[in-house]
């Protein structure tokens, strides 16, 4: 099965993504690239606490998941790959040409962030680095739950409102 | 007269205000001014930890009540807990729940904890209208 969507959130796995985009998709497995999580038995407990049995979390490091992403893609059950940050997967992309797809699920409220929607603030950085994802052919948009319409990034970055 | 909020109720969009709310209909002002709201709105991981983290400092909050076990509050709740001696997380806040622990006539773990059986019993289904087809 593919992994059926690559979604930027700040808040990492949370109910948005466990119930909002797990229970449609029928999610069997989340793949969760950030390499501080990645090292830290303390981070992967928390982040696992409250998911389903039947959906396992995958911790990954942004190396890590460009070698792992083809052996993701043949597993039988779909799934979501989830990075806490636009730098994360840019990385992602610039790695994986198999990466189609991107949306923002979250970039929440924080000083030096702009309000683009009421769920996502960015950067300067931040705006580049989905420029720079858009740029190599992928699609991105700012969609925080599936019934949402997607917004697309030319939209998304003309946006002021939060 | 009020003494100051013993818990911190922490849940997504205004369900913390509404669960509070609700708590000061049933039973009374005082008995709500007991639980501080908290809303994870527009918040990220780490402003969440520092915004949920200041409530907690501010109030001298012993329990933090979540909504969902996997949510970016217990997520944050966790977090803090893990710094701050003495602190417990709650996931799965009702009303019934938080009514047992706003009428207790004082706080600490067992507060909690009967609150928490509080909550599942008060869970129930009932069928008599439903079709057994």
């Amino acid at each position: 099965m593919p992994i059926e969507a690559y979604r930027i959130d700040d808040r990492l796995v949370h109910g948005q993504v466990v119930v909002g985009w797990g229970q449609p998709l029928a999610l069997g497995f989340i793949v969760l690239v950030d390499d501080q999580v990645a090292e830290s038995a303390w981070e992967q407990d928390l982040y696992r606490m409250g998911v389903p049995p039947e959906m396992h979390v995958h911790f990954e490091s942004v190396a890590g998941a460009l070698a792992r992403l083809p052996a993701y893609r043949l597993l039988p059950s779909p799934g979501l790959l989830l990075a806490g940050s636009t730098a994360t997967m840019r990385a992602l992309v610039e790695g994986d040409p198999a990466i189609t797809h991107v949306h923002v699920g979250g970039l929440h409220h924080r000083a030096g962030r702009s309000p683009r929607l009421r769920y996502v603030f960015l950067d300067a950085a931040e705006e580049a680095d989905l420029r720079a994802i858009g740029a190599r052919g992928v699609k991105v948009s700012a969609q925080d739950v599936p019934g949402a319409d997607p917004v697309p990034l030319d939209d998304l970055l003309t946006r002021s409102g939060g | 007269m009020s003494e100051g909020p013993r818990a911190i109720v922490a849940a997504h969009g205004d369900l913390a205000e509404g669960l509070v709310s609700a708590v000061s209909r049933v039973a009374g002002a005082a008995a709500a001014s007991r639980l501080m709201p908290f809303s994870n709105a527009t918040l990220g991981g780490a402003e969440l930890v520092d915004a949920l983290r200041q409530a907690v400092s501010s109030t001298g909050a012993q329990v933090v009540f979540t909504d969902l076990p996997a949510g970016s509050c217990t997520v944050a709740a966790r977090r803090i807990a893990r710094e701050s001696a003495g602190l417990a997380v709650v996931c799965g806040a009702n009303l019934p729940m938080l009514l047992s622990f706003v009428m207790a006539s004082s706080g600490g773990p067992e507060t909690w904890r009967t609150a928490v059986q509080k909550g599942q019993a008060a869970m129930c289904v009932a069928e008599e209208g439903v079709r057994a087809d």
